[in-house]
C-alpha cells in the first residue's frame, strides 16, 4: 500500500477489488450454478430418455425444438461454468507465472471449442443440414 | 545489517498444511466436489462426443453406442452420473451456504452426509431406470 497515494483504501476497492475484475467471477459461478440444475436434470432426463434408441429416433428427438434449447442452453451454460472452476483449480496450483498463462488460455480454447462444437452439433440436429 | 540479512533467508515457520489435519468429512467432501468439478469439465467431451456423433451420422453414432456397451464405457459413464449428481448436491450445498445458512457443526455434518448418500443412491437409481429403458426398447 502506497501511503502517498490520495484515494482512499475504500475508493481503490470498490467494486473492483485486488484482481480489478470486482465480484464478476463469484456471481457468474453462482449464476450458471443455479441454472445448472434445472438444465442439468432436464439433460439427463432427455438422455435417459433416448438411451438405447437407433440414430433416426435419436436425431429426431434431439433435432426438436424444445430438446434443443435445453441442451444449448446446459451446453452454453455448463461450458461457462467449467472455464469459470477450472480457471480457480489453475490458480491455485500453478504458480509459475508463464505456466499459468498458458493454462488460463488453454482453459478458455478448451471451454469455448468444447462449447462451439456441441453447439454446433446441437444446430446442425435441430436444422437437419 | 548482516544480522537482518541472515535473519531474512532463515527458513520461517509456514503455515499449517492440509496433511497436518485429521481427515474430517466436510473437508474431504470440499476435495471431492473440486474433484468431480474437474472430471465433469473433461466428461464435458463425452457429450459433445455424442452430439457430433448424432449430427455427423448412423456409423459415426454407433461407434459411440459400442462405447457405452463396453465395459470401460460403461464405467466412464457410470463415473461421469455420480460425478454430476454428486458436483450437482454439491454445488446446493454450496448456495445453501452462501445464503448464510448450514454452518452448525450439525447441520453441515448432515449436509455432507446427505450430499453423498443422496449421490450414490440417485445415481443408482438413475442406471435403474436407464437399464429399464433398455429392457423397454430392445
Amino acid at each position: 500500500m502506497s501511503r502517498s497515494s490520495l484515494r482512499t483504501p475504500l475508493g481503490r476497492v470498490a467494486h473492483l477489488g485486488t484482481a480489478r475484475s470486482g465480484t464478476r467471477h463469484f456471481w457468474h459461478q453462482r449464476l450458471t450454478a443455479v441454472a445448472n440444475v434445472p438444465l442439468t436434470i432436464a439433460f439427463v432426463l432427455i438422455v435417459v430418455g433416448v438411451l438405447g434408441r437407433n440414430h433416426a429416433a435419436v436425431v429426431q428427438i434431439l433435432g426438436s425444438t424444445f430438446v434443443s434449447i435445453v441442451v444449448l442452453l446446459f451446453v452454453v451454460s455448463s461450458v461457462y461454468h467449467m472455464r469459470l472452476g477450472m480457471q480457480v483449480i489453475i490458480e491455485d496450483y500453478v504458480h509459475d507465472e508463464n505456466l499459468k498463462i498458458a493454462a488460463l488460455m488453454a482453459n478458455t480454447f478448451f471451454t469455448i471449442a468444447v462449447g462451439f462444437a456441441a453447439a454446433f452439433a446441437t444446430f446442425k440436429l435441430a436444422f437437419g443440414l | 545489517m548482516a544480522e537482518a540479512e541472515t535473519s531474512r533467508r532463515r527458513e520461517r515457520p509456514l503455515s499449517p498444511h492440509l496433511q497436518i489435519y485429521r481427515p474430517m468429512l466436510t473437508m474431504m467432501m470440499s476435495i471431492v466436489h473440486r474433484l468431480t468439478g474437474a472430471a465433469l469439465f473433461f466428461g464435458m467431451l463425452l457429450v459433445v462426443w455424442w452430439l457430433i456423433a448424432a449430427a455427423t451420422g448412423p456409423n459415426a453414432y454407433a461407434n459411440v453406442q459400442w462405447f457405452m456397451q463396453t465395459l470401460v464405457g460403461r464405467l466412464i459413464l457410470f463415473g461421469y452420473t455420480w460425478a454430476l449428481i454428486h458436483h450437482m448436491l454439491g454445488g446446493i450445498r454450496h448456495l445453501i451456504w452462501d445464503l448464510g445458512y448450514g454452518f452448525g457443526p450439525a447441520e453441515r455434518e448432515w449436509m455432507a452426509v446427505a450430499n453423498l448418500v443422496g449421490s450414490i443412491g440417485l445415481t443408482v437409481v438413475l442406471w435403474f431406470v436407464g437399464y429399464l429403458m433398455l429392457g423397454d426398447i430392445r
